[in-house]
C-alpha cells in the first residue's frame, strides 16, 4: 500500500525501491519476458480488432449497468442465490460481515479478489472476529507477511525463495528446505486443512453474465474451486463493471484476458457457477450463495464521458508488466491498492485523492500501457488527467502555475530564454552546463545539461530560408522550443535535407511551445491556450505538411490537440485539419519525399536507434525511421528494448532525477552493447537525455538527430 | 491460423502444451485400464508428490494420515464400467469410489472423469460439474484422468457457443473448463504443478 503523505516521502520510499536488488531483478526479468510471450500468444489473433471489440461491448455494458444489474440479480435469484448491491466499500463489507454472522460462520477461505482488497474486506472480517485465509499462493504468502500485493497477477514477485522458505519455516515450525517445488507441495498441504474446516468461502469473479445468471471465475491454481466448493456458505465478491450481457461477450474477454497477463493461451481453470450447487456440509444439502456487487464509485464512473472507459479495465495488468516506471520501483509504490497504470487511475476514485495525488505525477507518459492495453484505456491521458483535477482540487503549486503563465504568453517565454542564456555564460563550457547552481543541480548529476544556443533558430531563419522553385510540397516547420533555443541545428540540418528535395519550407514567427509541458504539469487551461496560438501561426489552410522534428511535439500536436479542442465548437473543424496535415520527421522524408539510397552517400558508419515513445507509440512510427538509416547508407545495429522510454519525460527527469537516472543507464547500456558509433534518434528531448547521459559517462559513442545523421549522408 | 487444422490433432498439440498427458484409446474398457494402470505404477509411497513427505505442521501432518491406502474416485461413471474398474482395482489392492469424496479430503490418487466437450484451441476440456462429488474427484485427486470423446471436439470456445449457454444457463450448474494442471507461478515466477489442485492431467482422447 503506498503511504507516503507528500512528494518528498514519496520520492524517498522511491529511492528505498531502487535500492531493493531482488525486486529489480525480479521485475527486470519478467520485463523482458512478457514482450515476446504476449506475441506468441496472440500470433496469427486480430489483437486489435479484439480489443476493438472489448472495448466498445464494455462500453455498451457500463452505459446499462443497472439495468443489467437488475436482470442478473432477477436470474440469480431465481436459482435461490441472494444478490446484494453495496454502495460503499463499508457497506459492502457490513453485508459480507452479517453474511458470515448469520450462518454461524467461525473460518473463512478466500480465492484471490482484487474487490476484496479494494474494500479491505480481511481487516474488516477480522476485527469482527474471523479467522481468514487467502489460499493463492502469492496472496497467502504476503497475508502472512502482512503486506499487500505487488502486481495484480503476481502478487509476491518482490520475494525471493530464500524469503518464502524462511517464512514457511515459521508457520509450520518446521525447518523448510529453499526449493521452490517442496515450497509449493507444503502450501498445498498446508493450506488444505483450510478448505476443509472453512465454512465460508470468498472468492471474486471475473464475469457475471446477465443472460445465464452465472458466473465466471479464473484461476491458474484451482484455489477458486475449493473455495466454491468445500465450505456450506460462497460469498462471491465482484465490482459492477463485471456484468456482461452475454456468454459470448465473457469468452471474448477469456481470450485475451491470459493471453495479456502473462501469455497463457488460457488459464488452467474457467469456472461458471450457477445458482445453488449441491454441497454436503450444508444442512439441506444446497450450498448458501451469496453474490455482492461493489459500486464504490462505479455508476458515477459510467456516467462520466471522458472517464466511463475506466469501467472497460478486465484487471490482466498488462499495464503494469510494460510500465517502465513500475519496473523500477514495484507494485508498493505505483498503486495504492491496484497498481500500475490503471492503479493510478483507480486509486483516484476508490481511494481518493489524497491516496493518489503523488502517485499520478510519477507517470513519465511514454503510452506503453496505451499501447498494450486488453480493453484500449487511453490510461496515459487519463493519468494526467487526473492530475488536473487534483491540481484544481488542491491548488496548483506555485512552478506550475508560473510555468503556465509564461508559457501562455510567448514573447514573455522568448525573452525570458534570451535572458537565461545570457545568466547562463559562467557556467557553461563546450555546449554543456557544467556548473549548475546547486540548488537546480541537486540530483540531477547523472546527465549534463546542453547550454542554450547562441542564437535561436528563429533569429537564423531568415538567413537560411531557402528558394525552391516550383516546389512539390509547401511545408509549415514547426520547430519546439528544445530544437529552436538548444539544438538549432537539428533544424538546419532538417532544411537541408528537406529543401534540396522540393519542399517550400515556412517558419512562422509566432509560433511557441507546443504546451505539452504544461499538460504534463496539470494545466489543462494553459495547454489549451498555448494550442490555439499555434493553430493560428500554422494556419492548416497554407500549408499541405506540419512538419516537426521532435516526436513529442508530433504526438501533441496530432493527438493532444484534439483532446484539447476537439470538443470546442469554435476549433474543431481547424484542429482536425490542423492534426491531420501534422508529420513526424522521419515519415515526412521516407513517406511522403520517398527518398532513396541514390539520393544518399555510402559508407555512413553504423548507428544504433533509440524509439521515442511519442513516436513509435503515440504516431505509431515504427518502419519509417528505420528505413531511412540503412537507405542512407547506414549500417543500422537494431538494440535491446529499443521502444522502451529513455526516461526523459520533460519535467518528469527533473521531478524525479533518480529514476529518469535509471532508465537512461539502462538505455545507454543497450545502446553501447550494439558496438555502434552513433545513437540515433528522433526527438530533440531525447537527444537532450541520451547525449547528456553519454558526456557524463564520458562515452565514445554520439548522439545525432535523424536529421543531422541524414544531413550528413545527403548527396 | 489453425485454420484446416484436424480439430483432434490441434487439441493433442494445445494440451500438451500445457503440460497434460495425452493418449488415444479405442475403448472404454481401455480408458479404464489406463486409470489403473497409471495407478499402480504411482510411487509406493504414493503421497510423496503432493507434499506429505515435507515437513509439515501438526496439522498438515494430520491430514496426510488419513490416507491409508492407494484411491481411485470415479464419480459418474455408468454401473458397468464403474464395476469393470472395481473388480480390477480391488485385486489390485486399491479402493475404488463413486461417491462420499467428503472423507477423502486427505487425497485420493487418480480422479478419473468423462469430459463433455474439449475445444482444441487451447486444449481446454469441459466437464459438466453439477455433482459435487464429481468436483470434488476433479479438485482433491493427485492425477485426474479424463477421457474425452473425440467427437466432441470443437475448434474454438465460439464453436461450442451455444452447448455454452445452454450448460451454464441450467440453474443449479457448476461448469469446469480445465486447461493442463493445477499451476502456479507464485515463486519467483518459477512454474511448479499442483498448488491446489491435481499435478498431473492425462487426456484420453476416445475413439467413437
Ligand atoms: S504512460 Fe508509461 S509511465 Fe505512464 S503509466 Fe503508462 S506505461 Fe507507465
Ligand atoms: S487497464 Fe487495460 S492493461 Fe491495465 S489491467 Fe486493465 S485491461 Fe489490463
Amino acid at each position: 500500500m503506498q503511504q507516503a503523505k507528500n512528494l518528498k516521502e514519496y520520492r524517498a520510499e522511491l529511492r528505498e525501491a531502487l535500492g531493493d536488488e531482488f525486486l529489480r531483478q525480479a521485475m527486470d526479468k519478467f520485463a523482458r519476458f512478457y514482450p515476446g510471450a504476449r506475441a506468441r500468444a496472440f500470433a496469427g489473433m486480430d489483437v486489435d480488432g479484439l480489443i476493438r471489440e472489448i472495448a466498445e461491448a464494455k462500453d455498451k455494458a457500463a452505459a446499462r449497468m443497472d439495468e443489467l444489474y437488475e436482470q442478473f440479480k432477477a436470474k440469480a435469484e431465481a436459482a435461490g442465490v441472494k444478490v446484494h448491491l453495496a454502495r460503499t466499500a463499508r457497506e459492502a463489507n457490513e453485508i459480507i460481515a452479517a453474511i458470515a454472522k448469520e450462518n454461524g460462520v467461525k473460518y473463512v477461505v478466500k480465492s484471490k479478489s482484487m474487490t476484496a482488497e479494494e474494500i479491505h474486506l480481511n481487516d474488516h472480517l477480522e476485527a469482527e472476529g474471523y479467522e481468514v485465509t487467502e489460499t493463492d499462493l502469492g496472496e497467502w504468502i504476503i497475508q502472512l507477511r502482512g503486506e499487500g500485493p505487488t502486481h495484480m497477477v503476481m502478487p509476491a514477485i518482490h520475494l525471493s525463495r530464500y524469503q518464502v522458505a524462511d517464512l514457511f519455516s515459521e508457520v509450520t515450525k518446521q525447518k523448510q528446505e529453499v526449493d521452490i517445488e517442496k515450497l509449493v507441495k507444503v502450501a498445498r498441504r498446508e493450506l488444505r486443512p483450510r478448505y476443509i474446516e472453512a465454512d465460508m468461502g470468498v472468492s471474486g469473479a471475473n464475469m457475471a453474465v446477465v443472460e445465464t445468471g452465472a458466473i465466471g471465475i479464473v484461476t491458474n491454481e484451482g484455489n477458486a474451486r475449493l473455495v466454491t466448493t468445500l465450505p456450506r456458505v460462497h460469498v462471491a465478491l465482484m465490482g459492477l463493471d463485471k456484468l456482461t450481457p452475454t456468454l459470448a461477450e465473457g469468452l471474448r474477454v477469456l481470450r485475451v484476458l491470459p493471453r495479456n497477463a502473462t501469455g497463457q493461451a488460457i488459464s488452467s481453470y474457467v469456472t461458471w457457477i450457477n445458482g445453488r450447487n449441491e454441497c454436503a456440509a450444508s444442512p439441506d444439502g444446497k450450498k448458501i450463495m451469496h453474490i455482492v456487487f461493489l459500486d464504490n464509485g462505479r455508476s458515477a464512473l459510467a456516467r462520466d464521458p471522458l472517464f466511463s472507459q475506466v469501467l472497460r479495465c478486465v484487471r490482466c495488468g498488462a499495464c503494469a508488466n510494460v510500465c517502465p516506471v513500475y519496473r523500477l520501483v514495484g507494485g508498493h509504490r505505483y498503486g495504492h491498492i491496484y497498481i500500475g497504470a490503471i492503479g493510478l487511475i483507480l486509486t483516484y476514485f476508490f481511494h481518493g485523492r489524497d491516496k493518489a495525488k503523488n502517485l499520478v505525477q510519477n507517470c513519465i507518459n511514454c503510452g506503453a500501457c496505451k499501447a498494450v492495453c486488453a480493453a484500449g484505456i487511453d490510461l496515459p491521458t487519463l493519468i494526467k488527467e487526473i492530475h488536473a483535477r487534483i491540481l484544481d482540487e488542491e491548488g496548483h503549486s506555485a512552478p506550475s502555475t508560473l510555468l503556465a503563465a509564461v508559457l501562455k504568453n510567448r514573447k514573455l517565454f522568448h525573452s525570458l530564454l534570451r535572458t537565461a542564456k545570457l545568466a547562463q555564460k559562467p557556467v557553461v563550457s563546450g555546449g554543456y552546463i557544467r556548473h549548475l547552481p546547486m540548488l537546480l543541480a541537486k540530483d540531477q548529476g547523472f546527465r549534463v545539461l546542453p547550454a542554450i544556443a547562441a542564437k535561436p533558430f528563429r533569429d537564423l531563419w531568415p538567413r537560411i530560408r531557402p528558394e525552391v522553385k516550383s516546389p512539390r510540397y509547401r511545408v509549415g516547420l514547426f520547430s519546439g522550443c528544445v530544437q529552436d533555443f538548444v539544438y538549432p541545428e537539428q533544424c538546419v540540418a532538417a532544411v537541408n535535407v528537406v529543401a534540396g528535395k522540393g519542399a517550400a519550407l515556412d517558419f512562422p514567427m509566432d509560433q511557441s511551445c507546443c504546451g505539452l509541458p504544461v499538460v504534463m504539469m496539470g494545466e489543462i487551461a494553459a495547454a489549451r491556450d498555448v494550442a490555439k496560438q499555434n493553430i493560428r501561426a500554422l494556419d492548416p489552410g497554407k500549408y499541405d505538411y506540419i512538419l516537426t522534428l521532435c516526436a513529442s511535439c508530433a504526438s501533441h500536436l496530432k493527438h493532444g490537440y484534439l483532446k484539447l479542442l476537439g470538443d470546442d465548437p469554435a476549433w474543431a473543424v481547424k484542429v482536425r485539419q490542423f492534426a491531420d496535415k501534422v508529420i513526424d520527421f522521419s515519415s515526412f522524408v521516407h513517406d511522403v519525399l520517398k527518398l532513396t539510397p541514390e539520393d544518399f552517400r555510402k559508407d555512413g558508419g553504423s548507428v544504433t536507434y533509440h524509439a521515442p515513445c511519442h513516436l513509435c507509440r503515440g504516431l505509431g512510427v515504427k518502419d519509417a525511421p528505420r528505413d531511412l538509416m540503412r537507405d542512407a547508407g547506414l549500417d543500422y545495429k537494431p538494440s535491446e528494448e529499443e521502444e522502451v522510454c529513455c526516461g526523459f519525460g520533460g519535467t518528469f527527469s527533473m521531478k524525479f532525477p533518480e529514476l529518469s537516472a535509471e532508465l537512461l543507464a539502462k538505455k545507454l547500456d543497450h545502446a553501447e552493447a550494439t558496438g555502434a558509433q552513433t545513437l540515433v534518434t528522433d526527438c530533440p528531448g531525447c537527444v537532450m537525455q541520451l547525449r547528456g547521459g553519454l558526456e557524463k559517462k564520458g562515452s565514445p559513442m554520439r548522439v545525432k538527430h535523424m536529421a543531422e545523421i541524414l544531413a550528413q549522408q545527403i548527396k | 491460423m489453425n485454420e484446416n487444422r484436424n480439430p483432434v490433432e490441434l487439441f493433442e498439440e494445445k494440451a500438451k502444451a500445457v503440460s497434460a498427458v495425452v493418449s488415444k484409446v479405442a475403448s472404454m474398457r481401455e480408458a479404464v485400464a489406463y486409470a489403473l494402470d497409471v495407478c499402480d505404477k504411482k510411487q509406493a509411497c504414493q503421497l510423496l508428490v503432493s507434499g506429505c513427505s515435507e515437513p509439515l505442521s501438526e496439522k498438515g501432518q494430520a491430514l496426510c494420515e488419513t490416507k491409508q491406502q492407494k484411491v481411485i474416485a470415479a464419480p459418474g461413471l455408468s454401473p458397468e464400467f464403474f464395476a469393470d474398474l472395481e473388480g480390477s482395482a480391488r485385486e489390485r489392492g486399491i479402493l475404488c469410489i463413486e461417491k462420499g469424496m467428503r472423507d477423502h479430503l486427505g487425497g485420493v490418487d487418480i480422479g478419473f472423469t468423462l469430459a463433455d466437450f474439449g475445444i482444441a484451441e487451447t486444449g481446454t476440456l469441459v466437464i459438466i460439474s453439477n455433482s459435487e462429488e464429481l468436483r470434488l474427484a476433479t479438485m482433491i485427486a493427485e492425477f485426474h484422468v479424463a477421457v474425452l470423446p473425440q467427437s466432441k471436439i470443437r475448434e474454438t470456445s465460439r464453436d461450442l457457443e451455444a452447448e455454452l449457454v445452454a450448460l451454464t444457463s441450467v440453474q443449479p450448474s457448476y461448469t469446469a473448463f480445465v486447461t493442463g494442471a493445477s499451476r502456479t507461478a507464485d515463486i519467483e515466477r518459477v512454474l511448479a504443478l499442483g498448488v491446489h489442485g491435481p499435478l498431473e492431467l492425462h487426456i484420453l482422447l476416445l475413439e467413437d
